[in-house]
């Protein structure tokens, strides 16, 4: 016990605790008091509610389809970013389907407070400033928290979301000192107190550039990169009337670093704190520190530097490409050699931070810990980066510690269901040795799992779960019975030889038609798009949503693929639904090979499916294992006659 | 990943052993799978149950490969409780092999061993008594198994495979860097064209080493081969002759059968596996005993078919029969006693044995044993079999099945860009064909993409 007993007293009882209120906590206690649990959210400060201490942007990427997830299913990061972004722009437009990805500049502060009046808004939710220093744990089950202040909380499940605030460290060149981000109060003793319980917690470090006064950049010697004329945005919710002309958006400028700033990084490496043997923390590959990147490429002349404004009410902005740990004077001199930055005004100095991570191991698949009932963690603190990727796994820490206070059956996204559920499979089965990003190529169906279709995808689940109002479910259905049918008349129009669309056809150097084709076929071939298509069909009766249109040339235009996949996620599937037992005694299984033992023992996969991915178990050991399995079964068949 | 919902196939008969083999096939893909191999009757069509005949085809060349009884067996009462399809082939170790990998071609996996017993188990077909022997077979198998299926790899050709999947997954890295870093200007973008070049390559590799699989098939098992002829036209002083004239006997194997020796003997790098060789010196002597039953036998289980015909005497009914009897195997046709005056008529034997070699010996006086060797050698391996020698070669059923599935996995990448589909599409095909060649070399890991990704490329946004 690390708080004076004097100074306790006990307070209010909830259903649901959440500790800490960045990307993961907000979304896990929405989630929670929307689902009617009686919910506290606490935060070491409130001015820190929902943050961004690192980029101003959300989405791109496989980020992108998160949030369009975490929307489907009811979350409030897509809401939120709808309502405070200041440029929108939808990537990779000249590539397939599956990888097309919305990415948003954000008004940092106005997200934050968005996010915040919704929390302060939301029935159900108590909002309160406090450091969480304890739990209550009793005989391995989580009953509370207790604070600085000395209250204690009782609650029936508690979500720790703590982000790098747990044990933080802010290192610059020589100096250290313990923090949080953007030098916000760490957290000391809930680190310890997991210690305490048995967890066994790893140091990660990530980092950030510095930050600039726009009014000190000289524009002519960047690049603009304006935003999209074409509307879209992140929630289901927010229709294209509400969207940013270019000229109300804000422009990011692209710059590089030159063979100069290298020779500077270079000849003060000694000071680096990454090289020097100060920074311990396992940084992540993806997002390396710039004096990481001379060394590791050191023939590359110059590295991109994007300058991303940081709200519409400040001239602060965010130099994207330069994050740092050296010194605040080294610092200086890089900027100053970067074309258009020769008198840029440094306004906060970059830095490295590092802090404890729950390796996720020691999690299940619902994201509660294996050691401790009733005791959720999400986010940064279960080893990954990304505001994103926090909100996902926050969502689900929500659901379930909702769901198990309201003593209902818990709530897991498969692989093949989203990218929610890939990231959160990677990390109770492999792990994560460095702060984990998704990234597209780590989805193996990522043709099903696109950002135009998780509606489709997720919905339903929201509803279930009650995130998701009547209202907007039957919403989806009608968009969703609109492509069907759509898709169904495009399946049934003909079109003959000699038509228009053949002359069209042989414009496009194709053969001319022989017989007469669906317009569905049409749609397949590369030079027909649905827009295009109509030109020699007739319209339907009313014209379709741009959605609805877009869903449709998807699906009928790269059906052979997507059944291809559908295929693959079938199978998977029938190995998901092959469940191990809980109390499944490894070392009473003979024949199991020792590494395949000691890792199923370390990570005690639920079903046969997730047993297959661990590295080490060897198709033996699998084979043995589904055999063992069965025989339980007959074995217990047998018991009941 | 082995997933007990996979299609397996096996060789189920014992290799090498009696006139028929059986291919079984067992999974929900079963039927289908053997469809696309099959002409005949349309097999998802029959009744459960059901014995058909037809021919197996090779779908890519459409070479027709053995006729063959085809058993369609519909879940659940299967050994397996799954849907089986058993393919009865006429055993000669070539064309079972062949249709094996096939299969394979076709979407299959290679069962492990005791894995068609192991699904009865986990589908309910047999009892708890029965499991433990279950797992004793595969604690047994599988791990050996695994074991001398990685170790079979041999140096050069996991070195080959290596290098494949290294070029492919410089293109799949590339691909994903485009579609994870759009903004990132340190990779040049992968068009629809550099992608197709870069199949066309990597096919053609993959390719030229599914050319050797059949020699290297022939150098690892033998070359299943029979003397035939009636009695007295020579086939002992051949057989001698081919043993003398070559020293290097590699082995003699006892056969299960009561009097079925093997003897191999070695002629221009080609292994023979001699067929009855106790059956020729026992009948040779004994005018009596005619040996077109026993013939029969061997040409069913042959690869390869020498055919003596006596040239001192006129055909008899007896070397039609047999001519005509081999007439759909590889043979050579040997005239023998070349030293003789000939009675036989060459424009009517000409005529029955078509484009089949005809060779003419002495044995007694020792000729042609070598043009016969050269024909032998040429007759199997394009170029004869010292050329070969130093490249690498696939042997293995199992490899070659997966060699086919990436190479048919390209073909769907080429198809795809000739669609008109983007990169990022067409790149699940690519990533097919990696992840099956990591199967031969048993390292088929997502993380080598993302190692790739962040060695080669330097990303930071």
């Amino acid at each position: 016990m690390q708080i004076s007993e004097a100074i306790q007293y006990d307070s209010d009882s909830y259903d649901v605790i959440v500790v800490g209120a960045g990307h993961a906590g907000c979304e896990a206690a929405l989630a929670a008091a929307r689902m009617g649990n009686k919910t506290l959210l606490v935060t070491i400060s409130l001015e820190m509610v929902a943050f961004m201490p690192c980029n101003p942007s959300l989405g791109g990427p496989a980020k992108g389809v998160v949030v369009r997830e975490i929307d489907a299913l009811g979350g409030e990061m897509g809401h939120n970013i709808d309502k405070t972004y200041i440029q929108m722009r939808m990537l990779n437009t000249s590539k397939g389907p599956a990888v097309r990805a919305l990415r948003a500049q954000a008004d940092k502060h106005a997200y934050h407070r968005q996010m915040k009046w919704t929390l302060e808004k939301q029935a159900n939710l108590t909002l309160r400033q406090a450091t969480v220093d304890d739990l209550i744990v009793e005989d391995g089950v989580c009953h509370g928290v207790i604070t600085n202040t000395g209250a204690r909380y009782r609650a029936k499940t508690v979500v720790l979301t703590v982000g790098t605030a747990a044990r933080g460290k802010i290192i610059i060149g020589e100096l250290q000192y313990e923090s949080g981000p953007n030098n916000s109060k760490s957290a000391t003793k809930l680190s310890e107190c997991l210690e305490r319980l048995g967890f066994d917690l790893e140091r990660f470090k990530t980092g950030t550039p510095p930050r600039i006064n726009g009014n000190t950049i000289n524009y002519d010697e960047t690049e603009e990169q304006p935003g999209d004329e074409t509307p879209h945005h992140f929630s289901f919710d927010t229709p294209d009337s509400k969207y940013l002309s270019v000229s109300d958006q804000i422009s990011c400028w692209l710059t590089y670093t030159n063979p100069h700033t290298h020779d500077i990084i270079r000849q003060n490496l000694d000071r680096a704190p990454m090289f020097s043997g100060v920074i311990k923390g396992v940084g992540p590959r993806y997002c390396p520190s710039i004096e990481d990147k001379i060394v590791r490429f050191a023939d590359k002349d110059r590295h991109q530097l994007f300058l991303e404004p940081e709200g519409r009410d400040t001239d602060e902005y965010y130099v994207d490409g330069l994050s740092t740990s050296m010194p605040e004077e080294i610092q200086q001199r890089m900027l100053h050699s970067v074309k258009g930055l020769e008198k840029a005004s440094l306004m906060r100095p970059g830095y490295a931070i590092e802090y404890d991570v729950v390796s996720p191991y020691q999690l299940r698949p619902t994201l509660e810990t294996k050691r401790i009932k009733n005791l959720y963690t999400a986010g940064q603190t279960n080893g990954t980066s990304g505001y994103e990727e926090a909100a996902g796994q926050g969502l689900i820490a929500g659901i379930n510690a909702g769901l198990r206070a309201l003593g209902k059956k818990p709530f897991v996204l498969q692989r093949s269901e989203a990218y929610i559920g890939v990231m959160i499979d990677d990390l109770v089965t492999k792990g994560t040795k460095e702060p984990y990003r998704l990234l597209t190529s780590r989805a193996e169906y990522r043709l099903l799992l696109r950002h135009d279709n998780a509606d489709f995808r997720l919905m339903g689940k929201g509803h279930e779960i009650g995130l998701v109002s009547d209202e907007r479910y039957q919403k989806m259905l009608a968009k969703k019975a609109a492509v069907k049918a759509e898709v169904a008349r495009l399946e049934s129009l003909r079109l003959k030889p000699g038509s228009p669309a053949d002359d069209f056809i042989q414009q496009h150097g194709d053969h001319p038609l022989k017989d007469a084709v669906t317009a569905a076929t049409l749609l397949k071939r590369p030079y027909f798009d649905y827009q295009t298509l109509l030109k020699f069909i007739p319209a339907p009766e009313k014209p379709l949503d741009r959605q609805v249109a877009e869903q449709v040339e998807i699906t009928l235009k790269y059906e052979g693929y997507i059944k291809k996949e559908e295929v693959r996620v079938n199978r998977l599937k029938r190995m998901e639904a092959k469940k191990i037992p809980e109390d499944i005694d490894y070392s009473a299984i003979e024949g199991l090979a020792t590494e395949g033992r000691q890792k199923l023992d370390k990570i005690r996969p639920e079903t046969l499916a997730q047993a297959s991915r661990i590295s080490g178990v060897n198709p033996a050991d699998l084979a043995i294992l589904s055999v063992y399995i069965q025989q339980g079964k007959i074995a217990k068949r047998s018991d009941r006659k | 990943m082995n997933s007990e919902d996979d299609t397996i196939t096996a060789i189920s008969t014992p290799v090498g052993e009696g006139g028929i083999s059986i291919i079984r096939v067992s999974g929900d893909e079963a039927i289908p799978i053997v469809k696309k191999l099959f002409v005949g009757k349309d097999l998802a069509k029959v009744a459960s149950h059901t014995i058909n005949y037809g021919h197996i085809v090779d779908p890519k060349t459409h070479e027709e490969v053995d006729e063959v009884m085809v058993s369609v067996m519909r879940a659940p009462k299967t050994y397996t409780r799954e849907d089986v399809c058993e393919i009865n082939c006429h055993g000669g170790l070539l064309a079972t092999n062949r249709i094996l990998q096939l299969t394979i071609a076709a979407g299959a996996r290679m069962a492990e061993p005791g894995e068609f017993t192991k699904r009865a188990f986990l589908n309910g077909r047999l009892d708890l008594s029965q499991a433990e022997a279950v797992m004793d077979l595969i604690r047994a198998k599988t791990d050996k198994s695994m074991k001398v299926a990685l170790g079979q790899l041999d140096g050069d050709l996991s070195r080959l495979i290596r290098k494949l999947r290294q070029e492919i997954l410089n293109v799949l890295a590339q691909v994903e860097v485009n579609i994870d870093y759009p903004e990132y200007d340190g990779a040049e973008t992968m068009t629809s064209k550099m992608m197709h070049d870069h199949a066309v390559t990597i096919q053609k590799k993959i390719e030229k080493l599914l050319a050797t699989a059949r020699e290297g098939k022939i150098l690892r098992d033998g070359l299943a081969t029979a003397i035939i002829g009636r009695p007295n036209v020579g086939k002992s002083s051949l057989l001698n002759s081919l043993l003398h004239e070559d020293k290097a006997i590699v082995t003699n194997v006892a056969g299960t059968t009561r009097d079925v020796i093997e003897e191999y003997v070695n002629v221009k790098g080609v292994p023979l596996k001699l067929i009855d060789t106790a059956g020729i010196r026992h009948t040779e002597d004994k005018v009596e005993k005619i040996g077109v039953e026993r013939s029969k036998k061997a040409i069913e289980q042959a690869d390869l078919i020498l055919l003596l015909i006596d040239s001192s005497q006129k055909l008899t009914d007896e070397d039609r029969e047999l001519i005509k009897q081999t007439s759909a195997s590889p043979r050579i046709i040997i005239y023998n006693k070349a030293d003789l005056p000939a009675q036989v008529d060459v424009k009517e034997l000409q005529s029955l044995v078509g484009d089949s070699r005809i060779i003419k010996t002495s044995m007694t006086e020792h000729q042609g044993v070598d043009q016969l060797s050269q024909a032998i050698a040429k007759l199997f391996f394009n170029e004869g079999v010292e050329s070969s020698q130093n490249t690498v070669m696939v042997t293995n059923a199992r490899h070659i099945g997966l060699l086919r599935q990436a190479d048919s996995a390209l073909d769907d990448v080429l198809k795809g860009l000739a669609d008109g589909m983007p990169v990022d599409l067409v790149q699940i095909d690519m990533r097919r064909a990696w992840d099956l060649l990591g199967q031969i070399t048993g390292d088929s890991y997502q993380d080598e993409l993302l190692d790739q990704l962040f060695s080669q490329f330097c990303l930071g946004k």
